[in-house]
């Protein structure tokens, strides 16, 4: 495949063509922050957090669905991009209720990681405190609507890699909302095969595994590799 | 309580600053010219409002310190109730969940009228510096409480600031 030459921050790289900004950034080993990107499941954008700067474009574009092109000078970490960053951190903060100190995720959480990686000592907004339920009702699982960021990365694995097709986004907006099949309990889904890809896959405390308390959730991410490794490599190997 | 990890840090700091109003202290009314207030807490009734801005205008440096201070944290869940979330807590607190006199107080100066929401504290005046955690670790207060006394421009970063 033909190579495409760039400059990521000042530096000259070449990249595969078709490879999305993310991925070019990566193997130059300059780090982009993310949120909704999973290795293994395509890309959708949805969080707006590994935006950058492209020369010559008004606006500013997300790494992980952009695709290189030939010339391209990316800058991946202007004051603009840090403000913009924080600005879109603080908005997630501020839509759902995100109460880390009592948070299952707690000391794990993606979205907590990136908070204060990213300077985030305080929410500038006024926080929404929308009244959102916990489905409990699955054996194995627990569905926390209060700290969804709505990355869609479950409705991805779900999908595309489990094949199942259970979850589902309803609504639009702030009433946007992870669904199981008809928007019916989870207990009580027809097509879910309780895999728990989901569940590994969630950034934040949202998805779990039932009985796990306070900053007990963990997750081994290694186990949805192996299972995209094997698909598309035809390799029953684990990375490490 | 996390002040109390600092330890033998605490001997240091007592050389070094004048405790002139805290819990432990026998003082009534927030004096003027303050240097430094930590203050603990979400703002969550009439008093806490008072407070606040009596805060504000006797000190220099207001820093809000702790999660629920920062955030809101645990206390504003009674937020999600919705408006009319006060006459729920009360009711739970002083009614469905009390084994003797099951009656909210209503005599004036007995509890402070809960506001509509509970804030934190940068909702309602200008906060200088934020210290999250739920408590922030001791060794946190050390590293904030030592540039403070060194007059620096205060600067915590990565895990320093992490929330719970």
């Amino acid at each position: 495949m033909a190579a495409k030459t760039l400059t990521i921050n000042g530096k000259q790289i070449s990249a595969e063509e078709g490879a999305t900004i993310l991925q070019a950034a990566e193997e130059a080993g300059v780090k982009i922050p993310t949120l909704c990107h999973l290795d293994g499941v395509y890309d959708v954008g949805a969080c707006r957090l590994c935006l950058v700067e492209v020369t010559g474009v008004p606006k500013l574009l997300p790494a992980c669905t952009t695709k290189v092109s030939e010339g391209m000078e990316i800058k991946t970490d202007s004051e603009q991009l840090q403000k913009y960053r924080r600005l879109t951190l603080e908005l997630l903060f501020a839509e759902r209720n995100h109460v880390c100190a009592v948070c299952v995720a707690n000391g794990h959480c993606e979205l907590q990681t990136l908070a204060y990686s990213q300077g985030m000592d305080h929410v500038r907004y006024d926080y929404c405190f929308p009244k959102w339920g916990v489905d409990n009702t699955h054996r194995l699982f627990g569905m926390d609507h209060n700290r969804c960021i709505l990355c869609t990365r479950c409705v991805r694995v779900c999908w595309h890699i489990e094949g199942a097709g259970t979850k589902n986004v309803a609504g639009r907006g702030s009433k946007a909302k992870i669904i199981t099949d008809l928007n019916m309990p989870w207990g009580e889904s027809g097509s879910c095969t309780n895999c728990g890809k989901c569940v590994q896959s969630c950034p934040t405390g949202a998805l779990f595994y039932k009985g796990s308390t306070v900053a007990e959730m963990e997750r081994d991410r290694s186990r949805l590799e192996f299972i995209v490794t094997a698909r598309e490599k035809k390799l029953w190997v684990a990375s490490d | 309580m996390s002040f109390l990890d600092l330890d033998e840090f605490l001997i240091e700091l007592a050389q070094k600053v004048e405790i002139v109003f805290s819990p432990v202290v026998d003082v009534k009314e927030y004096p003027r010219d303050v240097d430094v207030c930590l203050i603990e807490g979400a703002i969550c009734n009439e008093d806490h409002v008072e407070m606040v801005h009596k805060i504000r205008k006797y000190t220099k440096t207001v820093v809000s310190f702790g999660d629920c201070a920062v955030t809101g944290n645990v206390t504003a869940i009674r937020n999600q109730l919705g408006l009319g979330n006060r006459e729920n807590v009360l009711q739970r607190a002083y009614v469905e969940a009390a084994q003797l006199n099951p009656c909210v107080p209503e005599d004036k100066g007995i509890v402070p009228p809960l506001l509509e929401r509970v804030m934190p504290v940068h909702e309602m005046v200008y906060v200088d510096y934020y210290l999250p955690g739920c408590p922030p670790p001791a060794a946190r207060i050390k590293s904030f409480v030592t540039q403070l006394l060194e007059g620096k421009e205060l600067h915590l970063a990565g895990a320093e600031i992490k929330f719970g």
